[in-house]
């Protein structure tokens, strides 16, 4: 019970410093949407075939903006050695970390929540048809995104280079996260709801998000504290 | 004495591997469908088994280190994952050249493939991180953690021909298939000519592991010469 009180406290900490200021939020979005328009210059944007990528199209985009937000995490608490007194203070290491992923969280779905009408203007995809089979896998792959983010800029924090190896040590990791998600939001963008064989691929995010989750909450104290 | 044990190791291993190639070249058959390039597989397959192995021990040294605080731990963990790289590429060179021969590509995006691409680049971040963090101890700590998550890639690139239908061939070892889909003679082979594999492996992290900890004790003496 203390665990996920710290980890709220901690949540609704980043959540309004972040709301005051609004630096990554604006940042990630803005750079979301002119993704999205970079896009339209590299495909046609009208043609048949988008449904094909159009899962590709929108979770690089997530991916992009997402590192965004990811690469704040914790560069945010550098200054006055705000990071030195939350790991003092009597919050543990893992609610530390659960409470800055929960933070990311929701900035990354509310991103992802707004450009997904954007895409579909833009790119003429009916995205509305299987919605909650959607709202599914974007929750489900934005918390596997969120939590390796969130380890690996608590990893990537006192880094002289973190802006580049943080994108450089998650893509990789994030691929088969990405992957599925792509898998099952091109289907799920051409109408048919997830069954049979592509089943597999919500098993793979069920399973990264749990097999990640809980290797985060464990491993975190020992980053953390130095 | 650990010196002689060593060049004893890579001796046997290197006359192994001369005799492996006898009975690879000369004493057993083609293949039914693939004819001579299918000898490929006793060094593909041996090389991923190698790889796997010490990106296990890479794992398992990590831990280590986060349990016992130990520097050698984490100077076998690097060493291991280095000489992992150097197997992997192996593996994806002669999978490639197979492949070119068989399916007249050399590369395809398949899910075993990629998978083995993802595993190779993550373990690439892992080097790449090691030297961006100038702290020894934070480096080994930080490490440590990202080889735990990366073994996670091991484990998918092993599994995927399992899990999905890939254009790579499917598990054809008895202890995944029950038998009956390689010829004993083939099979037993593929583990012959994998003991000089693990070998040389360990011969290679044994060095690179005493260079590690050579490289730490000069890094040490030499902040020791600059605070004097």
């Amino acid at each position: 019970m203390n665990f996920v009180r710290l980890s709220l406290v901690v949540a609704a900490k980043d959540l309004r410093s972040e709301l005051r200021t609004k630096e990554a939020l604006n940042a990630s979005l803005s750079f979301a949407l002119v993704i999205l328009l970079l896009f339209s210059f590299a495909f046609d944007p009208s043609s048949e075939q988008i449904a094909e990528f159009s899962g590709g199209l929108l979770w690089i985009t997530f991916a992009f903006a997402g590192a965004l937000i990811l690469n704040r995490s914790f560069s945010r608490e550098l200054a006055n050695d705000c990071l030195d007194v939350l790991v003092a203070s009597p919050v543990s290491g893992a609610a530390l970390f659960f409470g800055k992923a929960l933070a990311n969280y929701a900035l990354l779905v509310a991103v992802e929540i707004v450009c997904l009408p954007v895409f579909g203007v833009f790119y003429g995809v009916r995205w509305t048809r299987q919605f909650w089979w959607l709202m599914l896998v974007i929750l489900l792959a934005s918390w596997v995104m969120t939590v390796m983010g969130t380890m690996f800029s608590a990893l990537t924090v006192n880094l002289r280079l973190r802006e580049l190896m943080l994108p450089t040590l998650i893509y990789p990791m994030l691929i088969p996260a990405l992957m599925a998600a792509m898998q099952l939001t091109t289907l799920i963008l051409a109408g048919s709801p997830v069954a049979g064989d592509d089943l597999i691929w919500l098993r793979l995010l069920t399973g990264l998000a749990i097999i990640f989750t809980s290797l985060a909450l464990g491993l975190v104290e020992i980053v953390l504290v130095r | 004495m650990r010196e002689r044990v060593l060049y004893a190791l890579g001796v046997a291993a290197a006359l192994l591997l001369a005799r492996n190639l006898y009975v690879i070249l000369l004493v057993l058959p083609d293949e039914a469908e693939q004819g001579a390039i299918y000898r490929i597989i006793y060094f593909h397959l041996p090389a991923w088994f190698t790889c796997f192995a010490a990106f296990l021990a890479a794992g398992a040294a990590s831990a280590g280190y986060l349990a016992r605080n130990d520097s050698r731990y984490d100077a076998l963990a690097v060493a291991a994952t280095e000489v992992g790289l150097a197997f992997c590429t192996i593996g994806m060179v002669t999978g490639s050249i197979w492949a070119r021969n068989q399916w007249g590509i050399w590369w395809t995006w398949d899910p075993r493939l990629t998978w083995a691409l993802i595993t190779t680049l993550v373990y690439g971040g892992y080097l790449m991180l090691r030297r961006a963090i100038e702290d020894p101890n934070e480096r080994a700590k930080n490490t440590a953690v990202l080889s735990i998550f990366a073994f996670t890639s091991v484990v998918i690139t092993y599994k995927a021909i399992d899990w999905w239908r890939t254009q790579h061939p499917g598990p054809v070892l008895s202890f995944r298939t029950g038998g009956g889909k390689i010829d004993p003679a083939m099979e037993s082979m593929i583990y012959v000519n994998w003991a000089p594999f693990l070998m040389l492996a360990v011969v290679f992290v044994v060095v690179r592991m005493r260079q590690e900890l050579a490289r730490r004790e000069l890094d040490a003496l030499r902040r020791f010469a600059h605070a004097m």
